[in-house]
């Protein structure tokens, strides 16, 4: 592959993150470079969603340090996530059902938008040619994405397989540098997923965007990913490229019990 | 030769690069092309189309494309696809469109026979089939991709983006700006103007090279026929490499001047259709059906007043709707009734398929139910089926305006004379008539006769109005031993018009009395049995009720009283029947990937049923072999009914 990883983007450092007396996270670190498809793997309960929450700043761990283009971050809110160029789905598809795909795609854009709230509701002033210009945006996701033929229906009214296409969509509307995907093939049958795959590869590849995954499906993350790092009971037991990954001990003992 | 189109009528226009300069002259800001791109429909004048077709000229001169070169095309309907047709004839070329579903294996062939140096494709997809086979293809020397997605990464020289090679094209007009009207005008209309494979179901494919004349003749027809003008609006979907689509979306649009439209992708089209509402619509019979199927699902789930009216003003519409199309008189009341239908149904109906504006809508490829037909027809739109090949630019016959018959494919079209052969065979003559196949001088002596007539191999008759009836391939039609013509397909598919009817094989080719099997269709048949409460436990036990039997000897017996007032096919009134215990399937060989018949294999694999049924027995066991899709075998047997149908005594019309 002709793509280039450049420097480490983001840095996690010590990271460990409590709920009261249950240890999520315990001191884990890890980094992620520029244009790579990083994966998180681990068992059921091994911190995975956790530690793509820290990132996103949804928790804010108890100790530890995140750099972010190497500068320390300091306690941030989900939406400055999104003001940093950070987007991401969710494993329960969190789309609004009632609204069309082009719509739900729209409100990935929000963060872009300037005109004030009266300009949007009473389309006039910045509000008109800002809408155009979004909606131009958004139809090239849609291109990318070969949704086309729903642009109008309503998201509650597709399968499951679309409606994390559309999940994806709304995130690379915002036109993000990282995407956090939060199981994107969960559910899916074996040919959504391989269509989900041919997309996380081509949006970094022609976007350029980092990717950050937590995937259960073993064939996908060894095929796809650049670097793979895993967690057992929040502590991290391997990192690396996928070959040293599946022959480390520890991750061969945490998926496939200690009898083997 | 006086065979070619009549050129005093289009004052010199006598080549499809003349017409379009022409257009771009006379209608220059008039919309030539539209293709809906990131959800917005983009339009190109004749004005706009005419400059990127000279770019393109000579963009692929400047590469290196000579008169006499072929240009492959694949793609889906593209604009700049349509264009490069253009762009290559405007230098001599000959565009080789190609189904752009095909293997990279497929294609091939045509590369190969057709000696390809250029070819243009619309994506990645397609490049990556061309680098495929590139090895196989030594003439190959340069691709040109529509769209660059994906393809940044590729660095070969010889792939070029097709707005470079528009690029390059205008520097070259530049510096050489008498260069492309000095090729236009050397473009003669006996020229081929492009070349279509035939799909070559028997052996090799061959390449049908079609003039300009031949085309433009055809699409002039049409054009008068139909009366296409040049406010026409026409959606673009189907194969480029289809005779029909060049027909309809290329040679009709240059002649006639009217705007094609490209869908979105293969599945917008139902949408982009209702957003375009085109004037002229082209679908085979299935898509037809299928739009019918949806409205009648969508109509059970109205309410109570709704459907109530609906089905009042489609009976309406059945008694006095095609009749009212036709211009045929109708009494006062019905053309009220019909006059409110249309206000509160039919016309919000069509409205919902995208088809308020339709003038003309066609069909053709396979046979039609005449219910379908007469449904399209009485709700105001003027349906038509048109007989064609490949051979004929797709134009032999045409229904014409107030004189349909649903089962007959309509008259000879203007310029096209058609006669029968002894054999049944359908002979056509015309301006419309292939130049050669590609480098087969042998086949091309083989279609077309001593006297210049081309042998369409279907077998059919001229009925007392002058319509051309089509009742088989004329390789199926055999004799019954009294000498009256016996044609399978023609009473297969009058049958398998039952809903309940899936597939039919008939006998009778020198034999005394036609006999056949049926298969039912489990769905129609199943469904039918719930309601009446029969129960049943799979298929052979379905196909074995006496309930079902009898439902089926009905159809066959409707059909036989059907058959009877027919002259030509009176004495192919099935006598005896059965219906097969499981459904005739590729997977054993007995229908081909396609779902046709495999008549021969059926008739050797079924020997002791066709026996039985020529014997006179009342039933036969029958034990058969059969493949899961798994791959495992098995075996089903049955004691299988033979029925005897009803049929009907010939009374002999005077000649």
């Amino acid at each position: 592959m002709s793509k280039k990883i450049g420097d480490v983007i983001l840095d996690l450092q010590n990271i460990s993150l409590r709920f009261g007396g249950v240890k999520a996270l315990t001191d884990i670190s890890f980094n992620v470079r520029q244009h790579e498809i990083r994966a998180i793997i681990g068992p059921n309960g091994a911190g995975k969603s956790s530690m793509l929450n820290v990132i996103n700043g949804v928790y804010h761990p108890q100790e530890g340090k995140i750099f972010w283009h190497g500068q320390e971050r300091k306690r941030m809110e989900p939406h400055m996530a999104a003001q940093q160029n950070i987007a991401r789905t969710f494993q329960n598809i969190a789309l609004f059902k009632g609204m069309s795909v082009l719509d739900n795609i729209m409100t990935g854009r929000i963060t872009k938008m300037k005109a004030n709230f009266i300009e949007h509701a009473l389309w006039f002033g910045r509000a008109k040619n800002e809408e155009l210009e979004h909606r131009k945006k958004v139809e090239e996701v849609i291109d990318f994405l070969e949704i086309q033929h729903i642009r109008k229906t309503p998201v509650g009214r597709l399968p499951y397989g679309l409606q994390k296409r559309v999940e994806l969509g709304r995130a690379l509307a915002a036109e993000p540098s990282m995407l956090l995907l939060d199981e994107p093939m969960a559910g899916m049958n074996v040919e959504e997923k391989q269509d989900m795959c041919r997309f996380i590869l081509d949006v970094n590849d022609q976007f350029g965007t980092t990717i950050v995954l937590i995937e259960h499906d073993m064939g996908v993350v060894m095929d796809i990913s650049d670097r793979v790092v895993v967690l057992d009971y929040g502590k991290k037991i391997g990192d690396g490229v996928p070959e040293e990954v599946k022959n480390n001990e520890d991750v061969i003992k945490a998926y496939l019990g200690a009898g083997h | 030769m006086p065979t070619q189109a009549n050129f005093a009528a289009v004052d010199g226009l006598h080549t499809f690069p003349r017409l379009l300069f022409h257009h771009a002259q006379i209608r220059p800001n008039a919309p030539a092309m539209r293709e809906k791109y990131l959800g917005i429909w983009q339009t190109w004048t004749w004005l706009d189309v005419a400059e990127r077709v000279r770019a393109l000229a000579c963009g692929l001169a400047s590469l290196g494309f000579k008169r006499g070169d072929n240009l492959a095309i694949i793609g889906d309907n593209r604009p700049h696809l349509y264009m490069m047709m253009t762009a290559a004839q405007c230098l001599g070329g000959v565009p080789v469109p190609l189904y752009q579903d095909a293997v990279a294996n497929e294609m091939l062939f045509v590369l190969q026979d057709a000696g390809i140096r250029f070819v243009v494709v619309e994506d990645q997809e397609q490049v990556d089939k061309m680098l495929e086979i590139q090895d196989q293809v030594p003439t190959l020397e340069h691709i040109v991709y529509d769209d660059p997605r994906g393809m940044r990464h590729y660095t070969q020289s010889f792939l070029h983006d097709i707005h470079e090679l528009m690029e390059m094209g205008r520097i070259h007009d530049r510096n050489h700006s008498d260069f492309l009207n000095a090729e236009v005008e050397q473009g003669h209309f006996d020229d081929t103007s492009v070349m279509l494979y035939t799909s070559g179901t028997t052996g090799k494919p061959k390449g049908v090279c079609q003039t300009h004349a031949a085309f433009i003749a055809a699409a002039q027809g049409g054009v008068q026929v139909d009366k296409l003008g040049a406010d026409g609006d026409i959606l673009s979907y189907l194969p480029m490499a289809w005779v029909g689509d060049h027909l309809f979306s290329y040679a009709q649009a240059l002649v006639a001047g009217f705007t094609i439209n490209c869908p979105e992708s293969g599945e917008t089209v139902m949408s982009d259709l209702r957003e375009i509402g085109p004037t002229c619509y082209f679908a085979p019979p299935r898509v037809f059906e299928s739009l019918l199927t949806s409205v009648m699902i969508r109509m059970e789930d109205a309410g109570k007043l709704k459907q109530k009216m609906f089905h009042h003003f489609m009976a309406v519409a059945k008694r006095c709707g095609s009749d009212i199309l036709d211009g045929k008189s109708v009494g006062l009341g019905d053309r009220l009734q019909y006059w409110l239908g249309n206000l509160l149904v039919y016309g919000p109906l069509r409205n919902v398929l995208g088809m308020s504006r339709i003038r003309v809508a066609y069909t053709a490829g396979a046979a039609i139910g005449p219910e379908l037909f007469r449904f399209y027809r009485s709700m105001g739109i003027n349906l038509k089926q048109f007989y064609g090949q490949t051979e004929t630019c797709a134009y032999v016959c045409l229904q014409p305006d107030g004189a349909i018959k649903f089962d007959s494919v309509g008259q000879p079209a203007p310029g096209v004379e058609i006669k029968i052969a002894d054999n049944g065979e359908v002979l056509v003559k015309g301006p419309m008539l292939l130049k050669e196949y590609y480098k087969r001088p042998d086949a091309t002596a083989e279609t077309i006769n001593a006297d210049g007539w081309f042998m369409t191999g279907d077998a059919g008759f001229l009925d007392e109005d002058g319509h051309l009836k089509i009742i088989d391939r004329a390789k199926d039609v055999g004799k019954l031993s009294n000498g009256a013509m016996f044609a399978p397909n023609y009473i297969e598919n009058k049958l398998k018009f039952f809903q309940h009817i899936k597939e039919v094989v008939c006998f009778g080719h020198e034999r005394d009395m036609v006999c056949a099997f049926v298969n039912i269709d489990v769905g129609a048949v199943g469904n039918w049995a719930e309601r009446r409460g029969i129960a049943y436990s799979g298929y052979a036990d379905l196909a074995g009720k006496p309930e079902v039997l009898e439902l089926i000897r009905e159809c066959v017996e409707q059909i036989n009283a059907d058959l009877v007032n027919d002259t030509m096919v009176a004495d192919s009134q099935i006598h005896r029947f059965l219906v097969l215990h499981k459904e005739l399937d590729p997977d054993d060989d007995e229908l081909t990937r396609t779902r046709k018949v495999r008549r021969n294999f059926v008739a050797e694999k079924y020997k002791v049923l066709i026996d039985a049924l020529y014997s006179g027995k009342s039933n036969q066991f029958i034990e058969t072999e059969v493949k899961f899709e798994d791959g495992r075998r098995g075996k089903v047997s049955a004691d299988l009914k033979i029925i005897d149908a009803k049929t009907f005594p010939i009374v002999k019309k005077a000649a």
